[in-house]
């Protein structure tokens, strides 16, 4: 239960840190807020020859709003993203899924940009980052590369990001003031990892769906938008029959649905559609409330 | 031997120096390096939350931290919760509510109650146990734990 040897670095500056990734042949690794990282290091699942601790990097954490866009320094810690004004008005979505993002303790030192980049599929940031169709930036040897959420994530622990590539910034178009929004999710105890959450986020518009915005965490190896599901939503508008349909189409569309000893894959593809009708059903009656 | 790294922080207070492997759990060093054994190590990944201790105000787990990471940052065990030989308000309430038995998990407990009575000074039980939910206690239940920081909480709003 104690990590095997490493080198350590504390670059000042990003370029210095892509420089130092560079060497090693892969074998270091980027230490951001280390809650994932130094877990599996003491299990010795993770071996790295070297950390590059981002923590002594200036400018990396941060939230602004700019041209219609949240963007988000990758050092920002999750606990200032839970207490941030900004994200409560303009991405409430975020604002009620960090509340489910390990534990308090956690969330002093979890960063935004380390639980993205480690892209574990049953955690929310990368869940809402997909529901909510944003970007991330990420530097490298041959510079800067803008990476979006749906061609970020490629399997459980694995993105397309470079083993010498930085994620640097993370950024969340604003959510329509008139959006209803809605956070569900099932673990054993609040805060494990989620069996299975669903975000769901829509705006309502004479009696339909212009805007909807629907996905998965802990349902297989990626944080999943459920297509098909806001698809009936968005042709067949609010009436319970189609958030039934859309229910349970979300079950149906889970692509490799995780089977462990928290729970057989038709326990999550049940969950999944449990938890989608609540969180639709919610997200709709938000919405009709804002309306008011 | 890896390449050793000098570190130095405030711990409870005082000012310290040390140098170790980077390696070096922060856990570890408040203990073996600093003797600082109040802090407990109970599962070493980061579930348990024993180790929570405050670090620039804020609690963490110093199980899943590394001690080079803490350098320049001011650190609080649970040494230096009580002032003057004065038991904090929660250590009291913690004492007169028999919110310990083996007192394994307590360091922890205290650490993360007074974070969270500092954003939350007026809790709800519920919020109360969703934030303990980040420790293990395998003796009590729970109960007298959160009535002992419902009862420190309103001690502290009027002391």
């Amino acid at each position: 239960m104690k990590p095997s040897k490493f080198t350590y670095h504390a670059p000042q500056t990003i370029d210095e840190a892509i420089s130092l990734l560079s060497q090693n042949d892969g074998s270091s690794r980027v230490l951001a807020g280390g809650q994932s990282l130094i877990p599996i290091m003491n299990f010795r699942l993770a071996a790295p020859a070297a950390l590059v601790d981002l923590g002594k990097i200036a400018n990396l954490a941060y939230i602004r709003e700019d041209g219609g866009e949240i963007r988000i320094g990758a050092m920002t810690r999750q606990r200032s993203i839970e207490f941030s004004p900004l994200i409560r008005e303009k991405l409430p979505l975020l604002h009620e899924a960090i509340g489910w993002v390990g534990h308090l303790p956690t969330r002093s030192r979890g960063t935004v940009g380390g639980s993205i980049a480690h892209a574990d599929p049953s955690t929310e940031i990368p869940m809402v980052l997909q529901a909510l169709e944003g970007e991330v930036s990420a530097r490298g040897p041959k510079g800067e590369r803008t990476i979006k959420a749906e061609d970020l994530f490629v399997s459980h622990l694995m993105t397309t990001l470079e083993p010498n590539e930085i994620l640097t910034e993370i950024r969340f178009p604003v959510m329509p003031a008139d959006a209803g929004y809605a956070f569900e999710e099932f673990a054993r105890r609040h805060g494990d990892f989620a069996i299975v959450a669903i975000a769901a986020a829509v705006r309502l518009e004479k009696g339909a769906f212009p805007w909807v915005r629907l996905a998965a965490a802990g349902t297989g190896p990626t944080p999943l938008k459920l297509r098909a599901a806001a698809a009936i939503l968005g042709s067949k508008g609010p009436d319970a029959a189609a958030i039934d349909e859309a229910s349970e189409a979300a079950g149906e569309e889970l692509i490799e649905p995780t089977s462990d000893n928290n729970g057989s894959a038709d326990f999550r593809r049940h969950l999944a559609k449990v938890l989608t009708g609540r969180a639709v059903r919610r997200a709709v009656a938000m919405a009709r409330e804002k309306a008011h | 031997m890896a390449d050793l790294v000098d570190i130095e922080f405030i711990v409870n207070g005082v000012p310290c120096q040390g140098r170790c492997e980077p390696r070096k759990l922060l856990a570890d060093f408040l203990r073996e390096d600093l003797a600082l054994t109040g802090t407990h190590v109970g599962c070493e990944h980061g579930i348990c939350g024993a180790c929570t201790i405050l670090f620039n105000g804020e609690a963490v787990r110093s199980c899943i931290m590394f001690a080079v990471q803490a350098n320049g940052g001011e650190i609080g065990t649970i040494e230096g919760l009580a002032q003057d030989g004065k038991l904090h308000p929660l250590q009291e309430a913690f004492h007169e509510h028999h919110g310990l038995q083996c007192g394994f998990c307590t360091p922890g407990m205290l650490n993360t109650a007074i974070d969270f009575l500092r954003v939350n000074p007026s809790p709800t039980r519920d919020e109360i146990r969703e934030a303990i939910s980040a420790v293990i206690c395998r003796c009590t239940g729970y109960r007298d734990i959160v009535n002992a920081i419902e009862a420190a909480a309103k001690k502290m709003r009027n002391p």
